[in-house]
């Protein structure tokens, strides 16, 4: 496989795992090895002096020898989304953050202003910033200049499962902006999907639910590791552009004539 | 003194941040912590005074997308 590299740190697999809603922590671990993932994604939450739930779960990921892309997730304001992923740098020890700033109770949207602010604050502040945006062409270009350096355009709105939601956008993005590492991050729902958008030339996919809701949650992860392998080398050998009219594929010269 | 931690109100003997893990059982648990919605590093926890009504924030890693 070729090389994909995030901010200087090379990854050799194209898929990037979310950790939760998994039966039990035994099928969260299967799963990661069995996907080829090398980054999982992970959160904080309140964590009661007493219960500790935390520190298991913490104990378990380091074991899995992943490196971690702790996220924002359910951060609705600019301060809340600050405030979390600089606890998450001191816990998690990466200046890695998926940054997400919903504006959208519903459809949990990014609040795209919101987001480029954010991610400002944290690129000024030494952060390398992972951030989850719609597949907007302009807030796209708007989180560049704010110092990102990947961008995570969502498929469809998360846990969704319905694929690619605006392909057209989507391939734009590919074309404005070849050289940035550009994550399908969200709304990923079969492996097909995920295959179709490393055929677009995507650099890699960040899914959670898919696999973790599947029936055999191990299984998809393994299919999954497939498809984006599969879609990415569709992509590196060019597939044919698609025609109206019929082409036969077998040789109209020399067939056999019969009365 | 009286805080807010996690969102619940609870009487808390303690002078500072540390103080306050301390006597909120965390001992060496992995975990960062925010006062009134601001980030305070681990290091700077002892310096950090307390007074009545603090909203304190202690996290730690969990599951996620």
């Amino acid at each position: 496989m070729d090389k994909l590299s995030f901010y200087g740190t090379e990854i050799s697999s194209r898929l990037l795992l979310g950790t939760a809603q998994y039966p039990s922590p035994q099928v969260l671990a299967e799963a990661v090895r069995a996907s080829g993932a090398e980054i999982v994604t992970v959160s904080l939450r309140r964590e009661s002096g007493r219960l500790r739930e935390g520190q298991d779960f913490w104990g378990l990921i380091q074991g899995l020898g992943c490196k971690v892309l702790p996220n924002t997730a359910g951060c609705h304001s600019v301060q809340e989304a600050v405030t979390t992923a600089q606890m998450a740098r001191e816990v998690f020890g990466t200046p890695w953050v998926k940054l997400e700033v919903i504006g959208d109770a519903d459809t949990l949207q990014p609040d795209v202003f919101g987001l480029v602010e954010a991610a400002k604050i944290l690129s000024d502040d030494g952060f390398q910033v992972f951030p989850y945006t719609t597949a907007d062409l302009v807030a796209a270009e708007k989180l560049l200049e704010a110092g990102c350096q990947v961008l995570m355009p969502w498929g469809a709105p998360i846990g969704t499962g319905m694929g690619l939601n605006d392909v057209y956008a989507l391939r734009s993005l590919r074309a404005h902006f070849p050289d940035v590492p550009l994550v399908v991050d969200a709304g990923i729902g079969r492996p097909s999907h995920a295959a179709e958008a490393m055929e677009l030339g995507y650099d890699a996919i960040l899914l959670n639910t898919a696999v973790s809701k599947a029936g055999d949650p191990v299984g998809m992860a393994r299919a999954f590791g497939k498809a984006i392998e599969a879609g990415r080398e569709g992509f590196l050998a060019v597939p044919i552009e698609p025609r109206d009219m019929a082409a036969p594929s077998t040789p109209v010269f020399g067939r056999a004539t019969f009365g | 003194m009286k805080l807010i931690v996690n969102g619940s109100p609870l009487e808390v003997e303690a002078e500072d941040l540390t103080g306050a893990l301390a006597a909120l059982d965390y001992g060496d648990a992995v975990v960062a912590t925010a006062v009134n919605g601001a980030f305070v590093p681990a290091a700077a926890r002892a310096g950090r005074a307390l007074k009545d009504g603090d909203r304190i924030e202690i996290v730690a890693p969990r599951q996620g997308g």
